[in-house]
């Protein structure tokens, strides 16, 4: 038998290799890089970040209690850069604090939604039959309504509060998810590592959290990216109706609404949260956008 | 090592009657239909056959791996005398990777891509013999060394797009022996790959089955591969075994018309051949239509009225040697003088 020792491959020595891993996730932010939206989205995300962790301390008044009450609804100076609200705060000021509120509750909502939606798309796609039906049976009642009706009834039921907006958002955000992984799930399961897995005595729980949620991740994290601009506006929106976050918590949606009563005589008091939210809702899209091409194996380079 | 042998068995793995039907609406298919044969300790064992005779089934079967719509009916797998069909599926995962093993056909999609390969083989260690990271690891290394992937220690961080298919099967070859399994279940080991990797593998096959004293069942339907490997050879026609011998027998005197069908299509290298290869007349018969008689009547020369309508048995002979065929029986009612070799030459 020696025929086995000889090889046809030769090892190709002194090639340094890179981690595989990493050179995957380095040709995923190559073809990132080269999306100028998707680049744009992402340093945009980066700076809401950063204004969302220093800038609460470094506004010039306090957000919520600087209340200059001669000087109301004042319009953009070099004072007040954003002008000031109805009770005379900064809305510059508000609009900075507002930016860590909004980006916890897409960023919770999401986490909380993909996680459930993940885990019940899963379960569905890798088990099929009477439980898959159950499941998605239940994923279609929720997506028949849309998303905003069922957050807003959501927290009707709940009372209006920013965990229960998260939970809100969360719910609606489920049904997506679910439908995306079951439907990742089904491919995955049919192809034969899959099989080779079970062949090697390895339990359910084991293949479907060690060997198919790794193959599946892409589409989760572009469609989270996605959700979560999703998640701001109807979180948003919900503040804006009075169902969120309460007065006088500096919510962009919340504060919209305080400035739609003003929007003949002062309507930079609802521009700029306005404002805020497109830039917040379009940095995701936009970076979301640029994941699923760059996430894409069909486009190269 | 997975227990001692047992001395109060002779075959590592006896399959008796095994039925195995895939159930539709309001149609049941017998993809496998009555199977029966043993392996002895530490032989191979060539499953021969069309595609489509049932061969995968049979070995998915042993493994309890038949998922829906299929179900095992009926029958017994003995695996070192016992009976699997009566394992709990927490019983049956123990033995999958650990006593029984098996290689598929394609070693492309056979490993997972988004693992390294050192990862995909600790996993058998992982999960049998409950190592940890490092142990396994090692052990891992230890397991390319054995299946002759040069540089294991770089090999074992590469992920599998970053292997040829020769060293993806050797791969998967590891994988299947991390445990050190009685039986190795092969699944067309060699049909993704080329011919000079085909030998290499089959070499390595057969010196590990030699060193760790294993049995397999290797399934194929290239019967260079059997003359290479094999101790004893089933051939399996539409569900059923037709013909079971060592694998000398087979070759030099086969005795069923699908197995000398099957061996005269093989091109000859020593022979001028004028004109065509030979052909089995005809093609497999649908599994929801089959013929009630032998099974394989409608396509053999040799047919008579008597094997149109009614299915011989597996018959042993004093040898052991064992044949579906109504020709070697005492109620054939062809022409006594019948050669199954000579006839179907001149036939073809």
């Amino acid at each position: 038998m020696s025929r086995s020792n000889e090889h046809i491959e030769k090892p190709e020595i002194a090639v340094k290799q890179p981690n595989p891993r990493l050179k995957s996730w380095k040709s995923v932010f190559n073809k990132l890089k080269k999306n100028k939206s998707a680049v744009v989205g992402g340093i945009l995300i980066i700076l809401l970040i950063i204004i969302a962790l220093i800038g609460p301390y470094l506004t010039p008044y306090d957000p919520l209690y600087d209340q200059d009450v001669t000087n109301k609804l004042a319009t953009p100076s070099s004072d007040h850069w954003f002008g000031t609200d109805n009770f005379g705060r900064d809305i510059f000021s508000r609009v900075i604090q507002g930016t860590g509120l909004t980006l916890m509750i897409g960023f919770f909502s999401i986490l909380l939604g993909a996680t459930a939606g993940v885990f019940l798309g899963i379960i569905a796609g890798y088990y099929g039959k009477r439980i898959d039906s159950i499941i998605m049976r239940f994923m279609d009642i929720l997506l028949a309504f849309p998303s905003i009706l069922l957050a807003l009834t959501i927290v009707t039921v709940l009372g209006g509060s920013m965990v229960n907006v998260v939970i809100a958002v969360a719910v609606s955000s489920v049904p997506i998810f679910a439908r995306i992984v079951r439907g990742s799930t089904l491919s995955v399961k049919k192809l034969e590592y899959i099989d080779a897995m079970r062949a090697l005595g390895a339990s359910d729980s084991r293949i479907i959290f060690k060997h198919i949620l790794p193959n599946i991740t892409s589409p989760i994290i572009v469609q989270a990216t996605l959700s979560i601009a999703t998640a701001i506006l109807s979180a948003a929106g919900l503040s804006f109706l009075g169902l969120g976050a309460q007065p006088p918590t500096p919510e962009w949606g919340a504060m919209l609404s305080d400035g739609r009563n003003y929007l003949y005589n002062a309507p930079h008091v609802a521009l700029f949260p306005g404002l805020a939210i497109v830039v917040a809702v379009l940095a995701f899209n936009m970076l979301g956008d640029g994941l699923r091409d760059a996430f894409d194996p069909k486009t190269r380079e | 090592m997975t227990g001692a042998p047992n001395p109060s068995y002779d075959n590592i793995l006896e399959i008796k009657n095994l039925q195995t039907s895939f159930f539709t609406k309001d149609l049941e298919v017998k993809a496998v239909d009555g199977v029966s044969f043993n392996i002895p300790k530490g032989k191979v064992l060539g499953v021969v056959g069309e595609s489509g005779s049932g061969k995968s089934i049979t070995s998915l079967s042993i493994l309890r791996l038949i998922e829906e719509p299929g179900k095992i009916k009926g029958g017994e797998i003995l695996f070192k005398g016992e009976n699997l069909l009566d394992k709990s599926e927490a019983q049956m995962r123990k033995i999958r990777g650990n006593e029984i093993s098996m290689i598929f056909q394609e070693p492309m999609t056979s490993l997972n891509p988004t693992f390294t390969v050192g990862q995909q083989i600790s996993e058998s260690f992982r999960i049998h013999e409950g190592l940890g990271k490092k142990e396994a690891k090692k052990k891992s290394i230890e397991m390319l060394k054995l299946v002759g992937i040069p540089s294991p220690e770089k090999r074992i961080n590469q992920y599998p797009f970053e292997l040829s298919g020769g060293m993806r099967q050797r791969v998967m070859i590891a994988i299947a022996l991390a445990c050190n399994p009685d039986l190795l279940i092969a699944d067309e080991p060699t049909t993704a790959l080329d011919v000079t990797i085909q030998a290499q593998i089959l070499d390595l096959m057969k010196e590990l089955q030699e060193k760790l004293d294993m049995g397999i069942l290797l399934i194929t339907h290239d019967l260079g591969v059997v003359a290479e490997t094999c101790d004893y050879v089933a051939v399996m026609y539409c569900g059923k075994v037709v013909e079971f011998t060592d694998k000398k027998t087979l070759f030099t005197e086969p005795k069923h018309p699908y197995t000398v069908g099957l061996m005269q299509s093989v091109p000859q290298h020593d022979q001028d051949v004028d004109g065509d290869l030979a052909v089995i007349r005809g093609s497999v018969p649908s599994p929801a239509d089959m013929p009630q008689g032998c099974r394989f009547a409608p396509r053999c020369p040799f047919a008579t009225d008597l094997c149109r309508n009614k299915l011989p048995d597996l018959e042993t002979d004093e040898e052991g040697n064992q044949i579906r065929c109504w020709i070697y029986s005492d109620e054939w009612d062809g022409d006594p003088e019948v050669n199954v070799h000579e006839q179907s030459k001149s036939t073809s």
